[in-house]
């Protein structure tokens, strides 16, 4: 993974300085609340409902064990001891303190760590494929061009007060495992028919209160022009895009409201303009960041075979491993959602056990999913079953990966100062209605997302089963949708009706769940059935 | 009844006004009638208090009990964390929330 | 204007008032032009020789097409005064330097040694902007 050098760390050793100096004057009183606001969320940091929230980047996922012990440390030493993983593979605390900010951001930078843009009106972290680097599906590593976007948005001077955040994700496999079209720019890593790397660009996409699946803008531009391109779109954007109303200001509204060919022809004018400015990164500064995302030095000759006839191992393996490309490997998933649990959260103790295991078993690497959950992704076969027995004691091995128990909720009203309902405890009452694992295998892949507000965190808009949380009156309800979908076959959900009580909301999807059952076809998961007989058999099942 | 409520600034804490300065704890906030605003100005101004709003409440032999769910959160801690919360050994604190 | 710390330019700054752009292109002998957020700086594209002073407002801090006006202006080889006035706080200053902003008229007094440091506090950049400084990756392989 890439690391840095005396430029990169010069720059975020900088920035650290700056925030102090911005948290002093804030503390002083020489600064209003609403001057430090942007500038405390350039460092990620929230005034939540409980404390101040601090989001830490874990760019395109991707960290090492010596960053996950300085991730656990700062749980332990200026939280509550855990943190949250998020739905943008970033990491949250929750009880942070202003007056001590300055010197978490100091410390996560002695491991080339930062919160730089991670929240308000900027370029955020950028996401990508959590298989990057092991699945054998992708054309590319895609995180070596995330790694130079990460770069080349730090700061930058023109897009650093836009209309609203902006989400770019990296991709480089037809599996889409990072919902690229849900983002503001989805960029696709391709070949085209003469072998040269490009990118399919995607913009206009994503979540909230007015979602949509972003066309394709491009479908192919040549790699060497990404940044240029990049910068192209966020002129446009920055120009032309709503000032007058936040819930109308992200780039997906302008692209709609332009249509896809007028946003486009404007990208592309302005792109001309652009490109003048010889911006574009060197390919070969593109070759010395990849080369830092090498191959480890995978073994060879290494047992292809598992040794299943522990059952509990076997489910296990079933269901949280996944295939690797080199021979004799296997990328492995440990859940965050053990049943009852909160999900995403680990406790300090987990996250260096984690640590502790990516260093032995995974050539000191981990990854963060958007589903909140954690990937080992480059593990011998031979050394899963003793991985298993560890993670199993301590609570880590779920075996429920995409089951209808591996919920996306967002933090909700327990912790969010814009959320109009609990998420969490919703989440807990469906994992335990669906605890028993026989059950949640025979219902199959069932990705099921929880929002606690409309700015839907929880990817409710992408879930197969979505769940809104919404404010009736003064009470918390809950609304239920069904048909999204984050893969590369992006869809919206659609919400089936009136909204439910908490335990409503549990009933409900339980019902969904019985109907599917009985209505589908050989190798069907739900969302399938779904796309074939439509809704009507569902609304008709939970209303009755 | 109305209160004042707010974030303290150097670390985040939620804050309830007293009458004459800001406690952690919504059994010691008062009803600040129609004075809300110029009260938050003044401690606002003073960096007393970050964020601060003026909620409604109704008074129980509990003390004051804000009338929206999000405020009761905000008073006693995350609901599925009791151990977090103001009140970790009460058993009750989260049916007051709910 | 009399604050010279404001001001990052060593001619001296025009004495005339600097017009709406509607009155600017509706007559030929003005050489000083306010462009608002929204106003499109392309639309002065065509008389960059004979200005010498283009303003461009920040009605809020937070609404950053500015930033854009002014890369645009700094593009196409203007190389009068650009300055930036309105709602225009220390901490938004370096950015708006690396854009092409050589002075400053903000709303509310900038305090200067807060600013000094600001603009001192980074040696590096990693992307190139309207200034001359040299991008990281251009250090990295000449």
């Amino acid at each position: 993974m890439y690391r840095y050098d005396k430029y990169d760390q010069a720059i975020v050793d900088a920035r650290v300085e700056e925030f102090r100096d911005q948290a002093r004057r804030r503390l002083a009183g020489q600064m209003t609340d609403d001057q430090f606001k942007p500038l405390r969320l350039k460092n990620g940091l929230y005034l939540q409902l409980h404390a101040y929230m601090l989001r830490v980047a874990i760019p395109y996922g991707t960290l090492n064990s010596r960053q996950m012990r300085m991730l656990a440390h700062i749980a332990r030493k200026y939280d509550r001891g855990y943190g949250h993983f998020t739905t943008r593979q970033n990491i949250q605390y929750n009880w942070i303190k202003l007056e001590e900010a300055a010197d978490i951001l100091a410390e996560l930078a002695t491991v080339e760590m930062h919160a730089i843009q991670t929240s308000g009106e900027s370029i955020r972290n950028l996401s990508s494929d959590q298989y990057a680097g092991a699945a054998a599906d992708e054309i590319l590593d895609p995180r070596p061009w995330a790694e130079l976007l990460r770069q080349a948005t730090t700061f930058h001077p023109e897009f650093s007060y836009l209309p609203r955040k902006f989400k770019i994700a990296v991709t480089a496999a037809d599996e889409d495992r990072a919902a690229i079209r849900l983002h503001d720019i989805g960029l696709k890593l391709v070949r085209n028919e003469a072998g040269e790397l490009g990118f399919e660009v995607y913009i206009g996409g994503g979540m909230g209160r007015t979602p949509f699946v972003a066309p394709l803008i491009r479908p192919f531009l040549p790699a060497d022009n990404l940044f240029s391109y990049l910068e192209a779109a966020l002129r446009v954007w920055n120009r032309g895009g709503r000032r007058d109303n936040i819930h109308k200001q992200r780039i997906k509204i302008l692209v709609h409201d332009l249509g896809q060919e007028e946003f486009t022809r404007q990208v592309e004018e302005e792109w001309q303009h652009i490109l003048r400015n010889n911006s574009d990164v060197p390919r070969a500064e593109v070759d010395r960041i990849a080369a830092y995302f090498a191959p480890p030095p995978f073994e060879t000759g290494l047992p292809d075979t598992i040794d299943r006839s522990d059952p509990d191992f076997a489910l296990w393996v079933d269901q949280n491993v996944k295939p690797h490309k080199a021979p004799g490997y296997a990328i492995v998933n440990i859940s965050l959602k053990p049943v009852g649990g909160i999900p995403g959260d680990a406790s300090a103790e987990q996250i260096d056990l984690m640590a502790d295991l990516a260093e032995r078993y995974s050539f000191d690497e981990l990854r963060v999913t958007h589903a909140q959950n954690i990937v080992l992704p480059h593990v011998p076969k031979r050394e899963l079953h003793a991985l298993w027995t560890i993670l199993d004691e301590a609570g880590l091995a779920t075996p429920n990966l995409d089951l209808i128990s591996d919920i996306i909720a967002c933090p909700g009203l327990d912790y969010c100062s814009l959320a109009n309902a609990r998420s969490i405890p919703v989440a807990q009452k469906i994992a335990t209605r669906f605890a028993d694992l026989g059950r949640q295998r025979e219902l199959g892949e069932l990705k099921l997302k929880i929002s606690g507000c409309i700015n839907a965190c929880g990817h409710h808009h992408a879930g197969h089963i979505g769940i809104l949380g919404v404010d009736r009156k003064g009470t918390e309800n809950y609304q239920l949708l069904l048909g999204g979908s984050g893969a590369e076959d992006a869809s919206l959900g659609k919400i089936t009706g009136p909204g439910f009580n908490e335990d409503g909301i549990v009933d409900a999807v339980e019902r969904v769940t019985d109907r599917y059952l009985a209505l589908r076809e050989e190798g069907e998961r739900f969302l399938d059935t779904y796309r074939r007989v439509g809704f009507e058999p569902f609304k008709e099942a939970i209303y009755g | 009844m109305k209160l004042l409520t707010g974030n303290d600034l150097p670390t985040g804490d939620v804050i309830w006004w007293t009458g004459n300065g800001w406690s952690r704890h919504v059994e010691d906030a008062v009803d600040v009638g129609d004075r809300g605003e110029a009260i938050l100005h003044a401690e606002d101004g003073a960096c007393r208090v970050n964020g601060g709003t003026i909620i409604d409440a109704t008074m129980t032999p509990e003390g004051p009990r804000p009338a929206h769910i999000k405020d009761r959160i905000r008073a006693l801690g995350p609901t599925v964390r009791p151990d977090l919360t103001l009140k970790p050994a009460d058993p009750n604190a989260g049916s007051w929330v709910i | 204007m009399g604050d010279d710390y404001l001001r990052f330019r060593d001619d001296e700054p025009t004495e005339e008032p600097a017009v709406t752009l509607d009155a600017f292109l509706d007559q030929t002998n003005s050489s000083a032009v306010l462009l608002e957020a929204g106003e499109d700086a392309r639309r002065l594209l065509p008389h960059l020789d004979h200005i010498r002073l283009i303003e461009v407002d920040f009605p809020r801090f937070r609404d950053g097409r500015g930033y854009s006006s002014a890369r645009i202006l700094r593009e196409a080889g203007y190389t009068g005064e650009l300055r930036a006035t309105g709602d225009v706080l220390v901490d938004q200053m370096d950015h708006m330097r690396r854009c092409g902003f050589d002075s400053f008229a903000p709303n509310a007094p900038i305090d200067a040694a807060v600013l000094r440091a600001s603009l001192e506090r980074y040696e590096y950049r990693y992307q190139s902007a309207a200034d001359d400084a040299v991008p990281v990756w251009k250090l990295r392989h000449g």
